[in-house]
């Protein structure tokens, strides 16, 4: 069940300057989990004291934005590809 | 000279330096510019300003460069238009249009904010600018780059309107057409921005180029000869401007100025993307993104990155959201143009169309003073206006047969 996981700038440092890793997961909560496994320090990064996402970080599954799926149980399977990204401006 | 303290994260208040950042590494809040404003406060007076070229420039002081500015030499001070015709038009005593449909060289806004990103990235030593847009970003980060001499890339959704490819094209920019909405060329462009070292304008250089959005603000105050207006509505698409005009009218209190902003400020989405004001009328706490369809392709944002400013400055200074039909925008385009004489873009029509509900709801009172926000120009988004307007007389290079054709229709 490995998932390939795009890495923003900001939390690269996390992941020793990787801008892509593979994780495991059934969804993106047990994905948050393992990345904090891995990486430790993006969970707090990812979620607030609740365990919610915050509030400016944008997951998208397969191109799609979670919050147009099951946010956080947003199922996923083997060779899906999970995107992190800080809200962006406009234009 | 720079009055720059450094980068505060709007979420968590955290502190960084003021490098190529845009996002709290801790929360992914985004990352505001704080000034020295004590410093400021002893050298930079209304007269000072007044004397100046009129340019963005003139509020240097409260923007974020710390070299002398490569670009944006005649962008700005744009016309802050009596509108008397239209005033008559929506039964309002006091309307001003505050009018970037002519703004120097792209006809749009967005000139300021990308003559402030693009000086920086050049301090930056950026050779490559990026970003992406809806058009009218397009158009100003093409051309301002190729003045400055920086390559360019230039990400848009395929479907835009054809004007404003041309007139990004022209400029000898890359653009690249995304099969995709703007929301996914946004995401794609945080993609590649992790992988390059370009300046994308509205992503690492974000909390720079976002400043120059407060000179719109500046120059209105400046324009009603340091006071501020009762009313102003203002677009929203990503929520950035009117979060500045905001922040701009707060800096000139805090200089001294103007007195205290009791502005209220008004968000005017599109009903076929309208997350914003959406939020504001359920007085939700979380903001929905929308896929947007709409002919408002440059408000057409269905996941605004300030989206949560946008709705606490409006809150907090007791405005509201109104949204408007394809149908009223386009209306509202021609109202315009008939009253005024001004041909503005989707984007106006939606102002102008949001303020006149919000007239006839009496949310904003007929007598106050209220300045609408035109931030770009019809003739970049014809196509939206097309079925609407007056059919052509065809006749033959006689006087007969105009004679005859004016006949026919009086």
């Amino acid at each position: 069940m490995a998932v390939k996981v795009l890495i923003p700038t900001p939390l690269q440092k996390l992941t020793g300057n990787l801008p892509e890793v593979e994780v495991e997961g059934r969804n993106i909560q047990e994905l948050v989990e393992n990345l904090e496994k891995k990486f430790p320090g993006m969970k707090e990064r990812l979620t607030d004291e609740k365990g919610k996402l915050r509030r400016f970080v944008n997951i998208y599954v397969n191109e799609e934005d979670i919050r147009f799926l099951q946010m956080e149980k947003t199922s996923l399977k083997d060779g899906d590809e999970v995107s992190i990204i800080p809200a962006i401006a406009g234009g | 000279m720079s009055y720059v303290l450094g980068l505060r994260c709007r979420e968590c208040g955290r502190n960084y330096p003021p490098e190529v950042l845009f996002v709290c590494e801790y929360c992914f809040g985004s990352l505001e510019v704080i000034y020295d404003y004590a410093r400021i406060r002893k050298v930079l007076t209304k007269e000072k300003i007044t004397k100046r070229p009129k340019n963005l420039w003139r509020y240097r002081e409260l923007l974020p460069l710390n070299k002398e500015p490569i670009t944006g030499f005649f962008s700005g001070f744009t016309p802050l238009i009596r509108a008397r015709n239209l005033s008559a038009y929506l039964g309002a005593k006091e309307v001003y249009l505050k009018d970037d449909s002519v703004s120097h060289p792209t006809l749009s806004f967005k000139d300021r904010v990308v003559a402030v990103a693009i000086s920086k990235a050049k301090e930056f030593g950026f050779n490559t600018v990026a970003c992406a847009s809806t058009g009218n970003l397009a158009n100003a980060v093409s051309a301002q780059a190729a003045f400055c001499g920086l390559r360019s890339f230039i990400f848009i959704p395929a479907d835009l309107e054809l004007a404003k490819i041309v007139s990004t094209l022209i400029y000898g920019a890359q653009v690249v057409a995304v099969e995709g909405s703007y929301d996914e060329v946004n995401r794609l462009c945080a993609e590649i921005a992790s992988r390059y070292h370009w300046a994308f304008v509205n992503i690492n250089i974000r909390p720079y180029y976002a400043e120059g959005s407060k000179t719109f603000g500046f120059e209105i105050a400046e324009q009603l000869n340091w006071r501020l207006p009762q009313h102003i509505v203002v677009p929203v698409a990503g929520g950035s401007l009117i979060s500045k005009i905001w922040k701009a009218f707060q800096e000139l209190y805090k200089l001294g100025f103007v007195e205290k902003p009791r502005t209220k400020v008004y968000a005017a989405q599109a009903q076929g993307c309208s997350p914003v004001v959406t939020t504001i009328k359920e007085n939700s706490e979380i903001i929905k993104p929308v896929r947007p369809k709409t002919i408002a392709k440059s408000l057409a944002i269905g996941n605004p990155a300030d989206g949560y400013y946008a709705v606490s400055v409006v809150k907090e200074s007791k405005g509201w959201g109104e949204e408007a039909s394809d149908e009223e925008i386009v209306e509202a385009m021609r109202v315009l143009a008939e009253t005024e004489g001004i041909f503005t873009e989707t984007a106006g029509g939606v102002t102008l169309a949001v303020t006149k509900k919000l007239l006839a709801q009496k949310i904003i009172p007929k007598e106050e003073s209220i300045v609408i926000c035109i931030t770009g120009n019809g003739l970049k988004t014809q196509d939206a206006v097309i079925p609407q307007l007056k059919k052509l007389w065809h006749i033959k290079p006689t006087l007969e047969s105009f004679m005859e054709t004016l006949k026919e229709h009086t």
